[in-house]
């Protein structure tokens, strides 16, 4: 059984104004508060831009109803290098931006991956790869059986992730049962030793999804790339950026 | 025959009409159980295909969206082969679920030792907050079912925030006669005198456990629900003069309750004995009898070992 794909609808849910956030020219600063650094490699921030787009243009999410069920849901299932994340997280008012300094220190919530029972708006727990793509084919399987079909599910995955055969039971089935409400953010950083000979988009189009391949720095593409109807099947945005061993 | 997947099939298509917070998940294995209720419920009866570890993680996932998770296939492939995705998809997201497994250590000899996972309750003693139930009739395995499915995803909003983790073992093995289980700590299904060696029976071994001391002083507790493991029940039954003497009589790999019940009489010198299946593969096929027999879990075998146990203490 499929769900017909509803018009898309950008931006926070109806009703009462969101708590304020940053714009995305406050995310070095709060990277910094993590790293200490004054500037961020490219590897560091691979994530950035796709993630920035996405919390600020598409996801339905709000840092004052992180149980409403008709949230959308993000899973990162790329869990090492979450200081992207956690910036984001920060500007969106998801977590204090006094919370970032301690970094993986014993105290702090905010671990070198992230645990959702700490985390304020993480959906899963994260780091040993592979676990987010199959956990994301289950919430849109469970938010579909409850009958909610607004709510819409991403997962954010890495290039070299995929190598994780977990990934690809979980994309063929996912194909083969049309999860429309299911989206697989890919950040290709050409980390994956033995690459896909055909590309990361073909592996999905293979297995019936949707699938685009755009700019990872291109916050006008990717928006394009995330907002694309897709009717009757899950969609993959592979987001390309810079070689991280160029 | 009435078999104890029998029953969790009808029993669990029965509540999927109640519950619409149940959804099932079978990877191939058992789905012709699953027909009707599929039927009834395609949102809620999912087949994954031959995929066990997308069948453990869209179970996490199914609970994350608030939904009580029912996983089924055969131990081996669903206590064994993802259980990374145990640890984590259920456990560390701090979800709960239900796994019911067929085939347990020696239910398909024929089958060879793929098919067997005598490990299962072991691997799940290494994660936090695992009840294991281990019924020994359909019927117990019906009431044990009923009170896993029942478990709620937890969490007021639904998010399934500290859900109960339930593992179910079913078997082709079963006693004659069910019992009054309830799902929570041991039956005393015969008191032996003050100081008497305390058996306890874990699931389908209780009748052969019943034969092997019929006419030997000897308190038999029946332990269908082994995790928690009930420590109040071993040291009541364990109560009286001289040092007790325990023996564990489990359908998986021997000793895998040994910690718990050491830990259990640990104040006090105590003496026992884990049986159950060898460590070692028996490379054998043949009938369950016979692998009974050759991990000396036949009623025989039985007898022999615990008062050759029992013997030994009182030299």
């Amino acid at each position: 059984m499929t769900i017909a794909t509803p018009p898309h609808a950008s931006g926070p849910a109806p009703g009462s104004e969101p708590p304020p956030s940053s714009g995305f020219d406050s995310l070095p600063a709060l990277m910094s508060l993590m790293t200490g650094d004054e500037k961020h490699d490219a590897a560091a921030t691979s994530t950035l831009d796709a993630l920035w787009v996405l919390y600020d243009r598409v996801l339905r999410v709000r840092p004052d109803r992180p149980g409403d069920p008709g949230r959308d849901r993000f899973l990162l299932s790329k869990g090492h290098g979450p200081m992207a994340y956690y910036a984001v997280l920060a500007a969106r008012g998801f977590l204090p931006a006094d919370w970032l300094p301690g970094f993986g220190s014993y105290d702090s919530p905010l671990g070198h991956h992230p645990d959702r029972t700490l985390v304020p708006g993480a959906e899963i727990g994260s780091g040993s790869l592979g676990h987010g793509l199959p956990l994301a084919v289950g919430t849109a399987l469970g938010l579909r059986a409850r009958k909610l079909t607004g709510p819409r599910v991403w997962v954010l995955v890495g290039d070299a992730e995929l190598d994780e055969g977990s990934n690809h039971e979980a994309i063929d089935f996912a194909g083969a049962a049309g999860l429309d409400r299911l989206h697989t953010l890919v950040i290709d950083n050409s980390s994956a030793s033995h690459p896909l000979p055909d590309g990361i988009a073909s592996r999905f189009t293979a297995a019936g999804w949707s699938a685009l391949t755009v700019d990872g720095r291109d916050h006008e593409a990717l928006y394009a790339a995330y907002t694309r109807p897709h009717p009757g099947r899950p969609h993959a945005v592979v987001a390309r950026v810079e070689p991280k061993h160029a | 025959m009435d078999t104890m997947r029998k029953r969790f099939a009808s029993v669990v298509s029965g509540l999927l009409d109640e519950d619409p917070r149940l959804a099932v998940v079978l990877a191939e294995i058992g789905t012709d159980g699953f027909r009707r209720a599929a039927e009834r419920h395609p949102d809620r009866v999912v087949n994954v295909g031959i995929r066990e570890q997308l069948l453990v993680g869209a179970g996490g996932g199914l609970a994350l969206a608030g939904m009580r998770p029912v996983l089924h296939t055969f131990a081996s492939f669903l206590v064994e082969r993802p259980f990374e995705q145990l640890k984590l998809d259920f456990g560390h997201q701090g979800t709960g679920g239900v796994l019911v497994s067929a085939g347990g250590s020696y239910d398909w000899p024929a089958g060879g030792f793929t098919h067997m996972a005598p490990g299962d309750v072991a691997l799940l003693d290494t994660l936090d907050g695992w009840t294991v139930h281990v019924p020994g009739h359909p019927d117990e395995a019906e009431t044990l079912l009923r009170r896993a499915c029942a478990g709620g995803p937890g969490g007021a909003d639904g998010s399934g925030e500290g859900g109960d983790r339930v593992y179910v073992r079913l078997s082709a093995q079963t006693n004659a006669h069910p019992r009054p289980v309830t799902g929570e700590g041991f039956l005393t299904v015969r008191r032996g005198g003050p100081g008497a060696p305390v058996v306890v029976a874990v699931g389908p071994l209780l009748d052969a456990v019943l034969a092997a001391v019929r006419d030997l002083d000897a308190t038999v507790l029946y332990a269908t629900t082994v995790r928690p493991f009930d420590a109040a029940a071993l040291r009541a039954a364990t109560a009286g003069p001289g040092a007790p003497e325990v023996v564990l009589v489990e359908p998986y790999l021997a000793g895998t309750s040994t910690a718990a019940a050491a830990e259990a009489l640990a104040d006090i010198p105590h003496r026992i004995l884990g049986l159950g299946t060898a460590r070692a593969e028996l490379r054998r096929y043949g009938t369950a009898a016979e692998h009974l027999a050759a991990h000396g879990l036949d009623p025989h075998s039985l007898r022999e070992r615990i008062t050759a146990f029992t013997a030994r203490a009182a030299v």
